[in-house]
């Protein structure tokens, strides 16, 4: 019990934002309606490759002047993460646009 | 940008650190903003946009402004490495999404999933050596997004490659203790990981171990799992690389790194609890993959299914006041939404109502059936959700059935012993008609005995729905 008190005093901070951001998810996310659920998906799913800030962090400051496994997995992360990112963006836009053009021809 | 302008926690900041963690704040209201906005069909495309301008605010400012703890700014060198990558993964992800069929879209989403969740891992992977022995609360989410980003990573490659047909199910009885030793194999080495009280540097091994063995538990854990039930674990993969970018965010007290990945998680989650309860199915029964061939009840006696031709048909629509499609997976695999707007189209010029009833399961991701028919040009005001049509489903005069089974299947009202007994439809036998279009006389992909089609009100009109479709429109545009 005291050290599951200790844990929670001292992690206050992140266990607070988690708290609310989950609340929070579920506030904003719940009244979707079912003819978004793909796009709402897949643009949720870009938001996730929120981890490339990991990527540029961890290259951003791996040191160059040696070859090393990290700068090659650090790169790795970055590629993914970024193809997570952009390709998610990407594909979400094209399926909403489609949905607008409907909108208009109706 | 550099000049030092107060204390925080006895740690000295400059004003570019101070521009950093207020563009991380911009980035998360963005984030929360966009995927309000995501869920308004008005508004979603404006949603996404800032979104993503949240993510390249949140890029840029993090390239140009971060700084070690030893207070160095990233080296140009570097810069042109992060541009370099990020330059080749921006690239192929654009071609990708622009080139992708709608029909794939699920492949796609599991393989962008798949990408992120593998980003998050080598993260954690890179930044376990760094902490500090005995730092229990950066320890736990290291290993815990290492564990979340890997499963996430090889269980969103299994279930991409189940959606584009290249890898099949494994249903074999033992394979679900396998999965609970794995698992518990798996959580013993992270928590022996964290609690040991060892140098993390010095333990590396276990670290690559840890990552094998995530990887692992991810393929076992989705190879079991039936293409019907595609929906949910799509869904609950999504949550996992969400979770594990939060986690990651810890690593480096970036808020708006927990935040992102919280939503993702939170969203991801809900898809996946709508698209249980649109089964009637618990999580856990979805996992442990117990659907399917299961015990049959006794034969029902009516067993004819009588067919219609197709002047009767055209003649049928034609002359009918109120038609609603209820389209399935199987018109997706014909490639027929195209021609389904046609013969909406041109049925409404009959002065026939049209619409399409979408269970929230049709197609093989949350939605997918909405955005096969969004691209074939079907106004998205005309797709009525399940629960809004059912209580209209008497004044229907013909219900259409295109390659769906399931989902109109009457056993899940009135068959406690049917597998699927419990699970909400779309109420096709209350119309006054209903036209089944179907390959052929075989059963669903659940393989359950349907009685929709053998009801006296039913009519089977066999052949592939593409051709069919096509047939009914030259017919019903010759009366």
């Amino acid at each position: 019990m005291e050290q599951i008190l200790h844990f929670f005093f001292t992690y206050k901070e992140p266990v607070f934002i988690i708290a609310l951001s989950i609340f929070l998810g579920i506030e904003v996310i719940s009244n979707v309606p079912a003819v978004l659920h793909t796009p709402l998906m897949s643009g949720a799913n870009a938001i996730s490759g929120v981890i490339i800030i990991g990527g540029i962090i961890l290259v951003g400051h791996a040191d160059l002047s040696r070859f090393s496994g990290e700068l090659v997995l650090g790169v790795l992360a970055l590629i993914f993460g970024t193809l997570n990112v952009v390709g998610g963006f990407a594909v979400t836009d094209r399926m909403l646009e489609m949905f607008k053009k409907k909108k208009k021809a109706n | 940008m550099n000049n030092l302008i107060g204390t925080f926690n006895g740690l000295q900041f400059s004003s570019g650190d101070a521009l950093l963690e207020l563009s991380y704040l911009a980035a998360a209201l963005l984030f929360v903003f966009g995927l309000k906005l995501l869920s308004h069909p008005e508004t979603a495309r404006r949603g996404n946009l800032l979104a993503a301008g949240g993510m390249l605010l949140a890029m840029v400012t993090t390239a140009l402004l971060h700084k070690n703890d030893a207070g160095q700014a990233i080296p140009l060198a570097n810069l042109l490495v992060i541009i370099l990558a990020i330059g080749v993964g921006a690239v192929t992800g654009w071609i990708i999404a622009l080139r992708v069929q709608m029909t794939a879209m699920p492949q796609l989403v599991s393989f962008y999933n798949a990408t992120g969740g593998l980003a998050s891992a080598l993260v954690a992977l890179l930044e376990f050596p760094k902490a500090q022995a005995g730092d229990t609360g950066s320890l736990l989410v290291t290993i815990l997004g290492l564990i979340i980003g890997a499963v996430a990573f090889s269980g969103s490659m299994i279930a991409y490659g189940k959606l584009d047909g290249k890898v099949q199910d494994i249903r074999v009885g033992y394979l679900k203790y396998v999965n609970i030793i794995l698992l518990a194999l798996t959580l013993s080495v992270g928590t022996f990981l964290i609690f040991s009280g060892e140098t993390p540097a010095g333990q590396v091994g276990v670290i690559w171990l840890l990552f094998a063995l995530s990887l692992l538990y991810g393929v076992l854990f989705v190879m079991p799992i039936g293409g019907a039930d595609m929906p949910v674990v799509i869904s609950l993969l999504n949550a996992f690389t969400g979770v594990a970018a939060a986690m990651a965010g810890y690593i480096y007290h970036n808020q708006a790194m927990i935040l992102g990945g919280i939503l993702v998680g939170s969203a991801g989650m809900i898809l996946t609890i709508l698209m249980c309860k649109a089964m009637n199915r618990s999580l856990l029964n979805v996992i442990v993959g117990a659907f399917g061939g299961a015990g049959q009840t006794a034969d029902h006696e009516n067993g004819i299914m009588k067919e219609i031709s197709l002047s009767d048909a055209a003649v049928l629509l034609n002359y009918s006041q109120k038609v609603v499609v209820i389209p399935g997976y199987g018109l997706a695999v014909a490639q027929a939404q195209h021609l389904v707007h046609e013969l909406d189209q041109l049925l409404e010029s009959r002065d026939v109502n049209v619409r399409y009833a979408i269970h929230p399961v049709a197609g093989r991701m949350p939605g997918h059936m909405n955005v096969l028919l969004a691209e074939a040009d079907v106004p998205y005001d005309k797709l009525v959700e399940m629960d809004d049509i059912n209580p209209d489903m008497t004044n229907i005069d013909v219900a259409i059935v295109i390659g769906a089974n399931d989902v109109v299947n009457p056993a899940a009202i009135d068959d406690p012993a049917s597998p699927i007994y419990g699970m909400p439809i779309i109420n096709a036998h209350q119309a006054k008609n209903i036209i089944v279009m179907k390959r052929g006389a075989g059963k669903g992909y659940a393989g359950i005995e349907n009685f929709l089609f053998f009801n006296n009100k039913t009519r089977m009109f066999y052949g592939n729905a593409k051709d069919s479709i096509q047939k009914l429109v030259s017919e019903i545009k010759s009366l």
